[in-house]
């Protein structure tokens, strides 16, 4: 089983959710794809036992061959080339690693050289726990193919946590597309909710279950309540704003080991995604079953 | 004319608070929300007359299945696993035009597709705005800022004297994007080990830009003892330390209320008003 836990905002406590998730999981695994700037493992501590580059594919020209005739420039969409006749000038961040210019080179001067974007980091925790993360170089561009090699990392016949970059955009979807579950964790202010509805814009879009957990909780942000009553989208748990759980989280410690009612509420909530995940997988095949009769 | 640049790497560390601060106190500026992915800038300043632009990011390839004799070049020559069974995924579909230009029969469309909008709407002070939202799930976060810093740094005349940027989290595309044309960035920081973690990430990569900065540490009372590796990584890295805000509930009352913190709270009002003092001495004094 795959939860992915996101946030159309930052800094609303998606890793504190995942990893005290994952900690009241047996032998769960996590996965951390927020490759920009990934903090699991301040909060979980994991021993890293190994560490792989992830490269991209870039193209290089063979000076021998080529004779400028500028169809790779022509077939690159994203304009990472440039023809200034005596060399082709390649703009690193803006390539795509499509291999289009390495395919259409008439006069196969193109070959693609791998280039390290980021490490793969593999370790486990105390209490059992695989852990797994991206680490983007800096002043890399592209995380999507980072987040895709993390992800080859999940592990079928287990539950995988996973921690997905904040926002809405490509990173996020490419992270969250095939979990069975979403968890979005929100704030109780207007950023919170703003945000929010732009997750939940998403993960219906893709069609991914979903439900959410309200941190910093504040009952009296009433507007929060009223729009997930008026769409019937149901909070799996609320987390109070509280002070010490800032603090606690400043150093790097979990609220469920601090606090034995949020402990207890991290566990009432995996067996609530669990009831539902469940529930929805006897729909699906259902609904599979109905589609074959026709 | 001057630019700033608002950015923290981590997510949640009061960026917008900080941004929408300086919009408050500041005169003669254009306003930029960079945060294309969760624009919430707006949220405080209450814009008006807001015009609407499409954005077009890139194009998405699609199958004809009528000219399609199925010979399965697309899937072989596809780097990002968005065809199967002679159906394109859009979500998955990265742009490239690859299987376009490939396909024998001339059976793939490659179109124009609608990636977000951005608006241009003018402030009470009647100083231009500009945000931009994303539509869920697109990729070309990085293109929409660029276009907005365009168009927005178009309306720059000899009166203009500040360009806010209100930035987007992280250290990826986005980020790069908003920082082109920056003269001073404020990095907004919290002590936590993640947000100390996340800084000396941001802190690198502004490295590789030249590009002068300051820190603000948001929430400093939280963790002294981390604000005190903060103030002396800032040091380190000959870095100003700008100023210190507190936790402080006034903050989040401030949002829930719709306002700016310098509107809500007379003291927080002085500890910005400070805070952009030292922001205009950095910028003077030195110049990388």
């Amino acid at each position: 089983m795959i939860i992915s836990v996101v946030s159309g905002k930052g800094g609303t406590g998606k890793t504190t959710v995942a990893a005290s998730l994952a900690s009241v999981i047996p032998q769960s695994v996590y996965i951390d794809c927020d490759v920009e700037e990934p903090n699991g493992h301040l909060m979980l501590q994991p021993k890293f036992t190994s560490e792989e580059s992830v490269n991209k594919l870039l193209p290089k020209i063979d000076y021998e061959k080529c004779d400028f005739c500028g169809k790779c420039i022509e077939v690159c969409e994203f304009n990472a080339l440039i023809n200034l006749k005596f060399e082709i000038l390649l703009f690193e961040e803006m390539c795509h690693s499509c291999g289009a210019c390495e395919y259409f080179c008439p006069k196969n001067a193109i070959t693609e050289i791998p280039k390290e974007l980021g490490k793969l980091r593999s370790g486990k925790t105390e209490n059992d726990i695989k852990f797994y993360d991206g680490l983007l170089n800096i002043g890399e561009a592209t995380a999507v193919p980072l987040i895709k090699k993390v992800k080859t990392k999940i592990e079928n016949e287990k539950i995988n946590i996973i921690d997905s970059p904040p926002g809405t955009s490509c990173s996020m979807v490419e992270t969250v597309k095939d979990s069975d579950f979403c968890l979005l964790v929100t704030e109780s202010t207007p950023f919170g909710l703003n945000d929010l509805k732009l997750a939940i814009d998403v993960v219906k879009n893709i069609n991914v279950p979903f439900g959410v957990v309200i941190n910093k909780y504040d009952e009296t942000f009433v507007e929060m309540e009223n729009y997930l009553t008026e769409n019937e989208i149901e909070v799996m748990l609320r987390i109070p704003f509280d002070r010490k759980i800032a603090e606690a989280y400043s150093n790097g410690i979990l609220p469920i080991n601090s606090s034995d009612k949020i402990r207890t509420d991290f566990i009432g909530l995996i067996d609530l995604i669990k009831k539902k995940t469940k529930s929805n997988g006897t729909q699906m095949t259902q609904k599979k079953l109905i589609n074959t009769d026709f | 004319m001057k630019q700033i640049v608002i950015l923290s790497g981590k997510g949640g560390t009061g960026k917008t608070t900080v941004s929408s601060a300086f919009v408050k106190l500041l005169n003669n500026k254009i306003t930029i929300d960079c945060d294309v992915d969760a624009a919430n800038l707006f949220l405080l300043l209450n814009p008006k007359d807001q015009k609407q632009f499409e954005y077009f990011g890139g194009k998405k390839a699609s199958i004809n299945l009528e000219l399609c004799s199925q010979c399965g070049l697309c899937e072989s020559v596809c780097r990002f696993d968005a065809i199967h069974d002679y159906e394109i995924n859009q979500l998955s579909c990265e742009g490239c035009g690859f299987c376009y230009r490939a396909c024998p029969d001339d059976a793939i469309k490659f179109t124009a597709i609608k990636s977000g909008s951005y608006f241009e709407c003018s402030l009470q002070d009647k100083s231009k705005f500009y945000y931009a939202i994303l539509l869920p799930g697109e990729g070309n976060s990085g293109k929409l800022v660029s276009e907005i810093k365009k168009s927005a740094l178009n309306n720059v005349d000899e009166k203009t004297k500040w360009v806010i940027v209100d930035g987007p989290p992280g250290i990826g595309c986005p980020v790069n994007a908003s920082l082109s044309g920056a003269d001073f960035v404020v990095i907004v920081a919290e002590p936590t080990q993640s947000g100390i973690h996340d800084l000396k990430r941001l802190v690198e990569l502004l490295k590789t830009f030249s590009i002068k900065s300051g820190i603000v540490i948001n929430k400093y009372d939280l963790n002294e003892k981390i604000t005190l590796q903060i103030t002396s990584l800032a040091g380190k890295e000959n870095i100003p330390v700008l100023g210190y805000l507190p936790f402080d509930e006034d903050y989040i009352e401030a949002i829930k209320a719709n306002k700016t913190i310098v509107e809500y709270s007379s003291h927080a009002a002085e500890d910005i008003k400070n805070i952009w003092a030292k922001v205009e001495f950095f910028m003077d004094i030195s110049k990388n």
